[in-house]
C-alpha cells in the first residue's frame, strides 16, 4: 500500500452559528484546507455528517458541497457512522489514496444543529441508538451514558466526583483554542455543584452539541512539490470496528470492546503499542466515555481510567495528553465534524503548530472517534515525518 | 446613517402623565422550579406578578390609564387616541382599546386600536403617538403597554411571563413632565419568539433569543440613537432596557457601557417578572417616580420578531408636582399576595376542565 499523508487541514470555529448554513460551514473549512495545502486538487470528497437529513432537511451532501465549493464533477458522497463519522470518512479517504484509486482525497466534516430547537434536535440525536429497541422507549445517547456511568460507579465503587478531572482538563485546554466553543477554565468545585442533566451525569459531563466544519486533504508524499509548505504527517494506522448497536445486547457494557479492537488493529498496522503515542485525542462526548476509552485502549486497568486523570497525567504537560484543544467538552461536539476536528488538531500538534496548546515533542498521536457507546469506532495513528 | 435616522416630530412632544399597574399576586420562581424540576433549576428572577381571576389586559390598562390621567390632570375628552400594545389582548377580533377608551371617558372623538409587536407593542404605540401629536393632528394621545403574558407549563418562560404594564398620556412638550428628545427604531425579520393563531402558548428559539435577537437589536438601536444624538452612556442619569429576565438587561447595559446605578432603579424584573409589552415601560414609571428635573433617560424596548425602539428623554420640572397624584410603582410592587403553583394554574386558566 502507498504511504498516505495529511497535507491540508482547515476548521471553522465551533459555535452556535445561527447565521451560517450547513453548506457555508463546509465551504469555509474546505477553503482553509485547500489554502493550507498550497492548492492541492482532490479527485474525491468524503462528507462526514450525521444529522443533515433530519436537522437541515438535506440529504445528498456530496453533490451539494462539491457544487458549492466549486468542485463539480468529482466523486463525492456522505459517510455516516454516528459519532465515528469523522474517523470513518478519514478511513475511506485513506483507503482511496492508499489503494491508488485517487491521488488526492478530501474529507469534510460538517454539522448544523442550530436550525432546530432542543426537542427536535434530541429526536434526531436519538436516531443513532437502536430505534426499535432503545429510542422507542425514550432512550437518548445522554440517558444511555448516564446508565453507563451509574453502572461504572456501582461496579468499581467510584464516586461521581472521580469524573471531575476530565472536564477540568478539557476546559483548561480549551482556553487557548480560538476555535473552541468554551474558552473558560473550570474548577473542580464548579463540577461538584453543577446541575444534573441525567442522573448521575451533570452539565460538565456532557459535551455541547454545536455547529462546525473541518476538512482534511490526503495525498501521497511523493506527489507533493519539493517546496511543500507544511510539515508532513503520515497516517500509519487506520481501523474501523463495530459492536452491538443496542447496549442491552452487550455481555459486558463496561468493556468498549470495539474501541479495544480498533486500537489494537490501528497500532498493529503502525507497528507500535499504544504506549508509544505522545497524545490521545479521544472521544469525550460524555466523561464516562473518556474513562472507558482510556481503559479500552489499555492505558489503564478496568475501573481505573479515572485515576489516570489525577496528577496531571492527562494534561498538556503530562505523559498522555488528551483533548489537547479542549476535546468535545470545551471545543464543542459538532456531530459528524467532530472526528475531523480531532484529526485537524492532532495534525497541528504533530506539525508543531499548536501554539499554547503544543504537546512538547509530539511525534505520534492516537485519534479515536466513537459512534454511540463505541458501537462504531474509528481509530487512527498519525506520525510526524519530520 | 443619514439625516433621517432619528425620529423627531415637527413640534416637540412629551409625557403629560404616566401610570403603572401591577396585579397583587406573586408567584415565586422557586415554585415553578419546585413543580417542574424538583427545585433544581436556576432561577432567572425572584418572583413574578400574576393577574387575578377577574383581571385582563383591558382592566389592567384601565387602571394604568386612570393613573396616567390623574397625574396629567388632562380632561379625557381631549384625548384623540387610545392605543394599547399587548400580546395578551382578550379578544382576537375586537379592540381592547375601545374598552379602555370608553372606561376612561375618551370616546367618541378618538382613534382606538390595538398594537401587536411582541414585547415592543407598547413602545410602538408611543412612537405612533409622538408622530400623531408631533404632526399637530392631535394634542393628546394615550399609549399603553400591558400584558398578562403566557408561559407554557414547564417552559423556561413560565418562570418570568408576568402580568402588568404602564400607560402614558402624551402631549405637547410645554406641558410635559418629560420631553422626548428623539427616538430611533431598529427592526429586522428575526423569528426568535412567536405564537401562531389559535395557539395558547408561544414558542421560542431558545438561545437564539439572546445574541441574534435581544442583544443585537437592543445594542444596535441604542448605539445608533446615541451616535445620532452625539451622546455617551455617561450623559444619561438612567437607562432602561427591555427586561425579560435579570441577566439580559444587565448584560446589555454592560456591553453598551452603562453602570449598575444607571439601570438599577428601572430594573423591576426580579420582583415582578417580564411584563412583555409593559416591561420597559413600567420600568420607566419607576424611574419617573424618583427622577429630578433635568435628568436624562435612555429607554430601549425589545420585541421579538424582532425590533427595538430607543427613546432619549429629558425630565421636566412638572414631574415633581405630578408624580404624587397616583400610586407609585414601588407601592404596587410592595402590595403583594404570594400564591403557590396550584393557585397560579387556577388564576391563569391552566386547568382545563373539558
Amino acid at each position: 500500500m502507498n504511504d498516505v499523508v495529511i497535507a491540508g487541514i482547515g476548521q471553522t470555529a465551533v459555535s452556535e452559528h445561527w447565521d451560517i448554513s450547513l453548506r457555508e460551514l463546509a465551504f469555509q473549512a474546505i477553503e482553509k484546507a485547500l489554502q493550507d495545502s498550497g492548492g492541492l486538487q482532490p479527485q474525491v470528497l468524503y462528507v462526514s455528517n450525521i444529522h443533515a437529513q433530519s436537522l437541515s432537511g438535506q440529504a445528498h451532501l456530496g453533490a451539494l458541497i462539491a457544487d458549492f465549493a466549486g468542485m463539480i464533477g468529482i466523486e463525492a458522497l456522505t459517510v455516516e457512522a454516528a459519532g465515528a463519522s469523522g474517523g470513518a470518512a478519514l478511513r475511506q479517504a485513506y483507503l482511496a489514496v492508499a489503494a491508488g484509486a485517487a491521488d488526492t482525497a478530501m474529507v469534510v466534516g460538517v454539522e448544523k444543529f442550530t436550525d432546530k430547537i432542543t426537542a427536535e434536535a434530541e429526536s434526531a440525536i436519538a436516531t443513532i441508538t437502536d430505534s426499535d429497541f432503545e429510542a422507542i422507549h425514550g432512550l437518548t445517547p445522554t440517558s444511555q451514558a448516564a446508565m453507563l456511568m451509574r453502572r461504572y460507579m456501582h461496579e468499581f465503587d467510584v464516586p461521581r466526583e472521580a469524573f471531575a478531572d476530565f472536564p477540568v482538563i478539557a476546559h483548561a485546554n480549551g482556553v487557548s483554542n480560538p476555535n473552541a466553543m468554551f474558552r473558560r477554565a473550570i474548577k473542580t468545585e464548579f463540577y461538584n455543584r453543577a446541575g444534573i442533566v441525567s442522573e448521575p451525569l451533570n452539565m460538565f459531563d456532557v459535551a455541547p452539541n454545536a455547529d462546525g466544519g473541518a476538512a482534511l486533504i490526503l495525498t501521497r508524499a511523493e506527489l507533493l512539490p519539493p517546496a511543500f509548505p507544511q510539515p508532513l504527517v503520515r497516517i500509519s494506522g487506520s481501523s474501523m470496528t463495530t459492536d452491538t448497536l443496542a447496549m442491552h445486547d452487550r455481555p459486558d457494557p463496561m468493556d468498549f470492546r470495539a474501541a479495544r479492537l480498533s486500537v489494537e488493529r490501528a497500532c498493529r498496522q503502525a507497528g507500535i503499542v499504544p504506549s508509544d503515542v505522545n497524545m490521545f485525542e479521544l472521544y469525550d462526548s460524555f466523561s464516562i466515555y473518556t474513562a472507558l476509552s482510556i481503559e479500552a485502549a489499555g492505558f489503564a486497568d478496568r475501573g481505573k481510567g479515572w485515576e489516570l486523570a489525577q496528577n496531571d497525567h492527562l494534561s498538556l504537560s503530562g505523559a498522555l495528553p488528551i483533548a489537547t484543544f479542549g476535546g468535545l467538552k470545551a471545543r464543542g461536539n459538532p456531530g459528524g465534524a467532530t472526528g475531523v476536528y480531532q484529526v485537524v488538531e492532532a495534525v497541528m500538534q504533530l506539525r508543531g503548530q499548536a501554539g499554547d496548546n503544543q504537546v512538547t515533542g509530539a511525534q505520534r498521536a492516537l485519534v479515536q472517534s466513537l459512534g454511540g457507546p463505541a458501537s462504531s469506532v474509528a481509530t487512527h495513528v498519525l506520525e510526524s515525518l519530520n | 446613517m443619514n439625516d433621517n435616522t432619528l425620529l423627531k416630530p415637527s413640534r416637540s412632544v412629551g409625557i403629560i402623565g404616566y401610570g403603572a399597574y401591577v396585579p397583587r399576586y406573586r408567584l415565586p420562581a422557586s415554585e415553578v422550579s419546585r413543580v417542574w424540576t424538583g427545585g433544581h433549576a436556576g432561577l432567572p428572577i425572584e418572583e413574578k406578578a400574576v393577574a387575578g381571576i377577574d383581571e385582563d389586559v383591558a382592566t389592567m390598562s384601565i387602571e394604568a390609564a386612570r393613573n396616567a390621567l390623574s397625574r396629567a390632570g388632562t380632561s379625557p375628552d381631549q384625548i384623540r387616541a387610545v392605543w394599547v400594545g399587548s400580546e395578551s389582548h382578550p379578544y382576537a377580533v375586537k379592540p381592547t382599546s375601545t374598552i379602555v377608551a370608553e372606561a376612561i371617558g375618551a370616546v367618541p372623538n378618538v382613534q382606538a386600536g390595538d398594537w401587536q409587536f411582541a414585547c415592543k407593542a407598547g413602545t410602538e404605540a408611543i412612537v405612533a403617538a409622538i408622530g400623531f401629536i408631533g404632526s399637530g393632528m392631535a394634542d393628546y394621545a394615550m399609549a399603553i403597554g400591558m400584558d398578562t403574558a403566557q408561559g407554557k407549563p414547564s417552559d423556561a418562560l413560565e418562570y418570568t411571563a408576568a402580568s402588568g404594564g404602564a400607560a402614558y398620556l402624551l402631549g405637547p412638550a410645554e406641558n410635559a413632565l418629560a420631553v422626548f428628545n428623539a427616538s430611533y427604531s431598529y427592526v429586522t425579520d428575526t423569528p426568535d419568539f412567536w405564537r401562531r393563531a389559535y395557539q395558547k402558548y408561544p414558542e421560542h428559539g431558545e438561545r437564539f433569543t439572546g445574541q441574534p435577537a435581544y442583544f443585537k437589536h437592543i445594542t444596535e438601536a441604542s448605539k445608533t440613537l446615541m451616535e445620532a444624538m452625539g451622546t455617551n452612556p455617561e450623559d444619561y442619569t438612567y437607562a432602561l432596557f427591555h427586561q425579560p429576565n435579570t441577566k439580559f438587561p444587565q448584560r446589555a447595559a454592560g456591553i453598551l457601557g452603562f453602570n449598575k446605578d444607571q439601570i438599577a432603579p428601572g430594573l423591576l424584573v426580579p420582583k415582578i417578572g417580564n411584563t412583555y409589552a409593559g416591561s420597559s415601560l413600567i420600568g420607566l414609571t419607576a424611574v419617573l417616580d424618583i427622577a429630578e428635573p433635568g435628568d436624562r433617560i435612555l429607554l430601549v424596548s425589545f420585541g421579538s420578531g424582532a425590533g427595538s425602539d430607543a427613546f432619549d428623554l429629558t425630565v421636566s420640572d412638572a414631574v415633581l408636582e405630578r408624580r404624587d397624584r397616583a400610586p407609585k410603582t414601588a407601592k404596587y410592587i410592595a402590595r403583594r399576595t404570594e400564591i403557590d403553583y396550584a393557585m397560579y394554574t387556577r388564576m391563569r386558566g391552566k386547568l382545563v376542565m373539558k
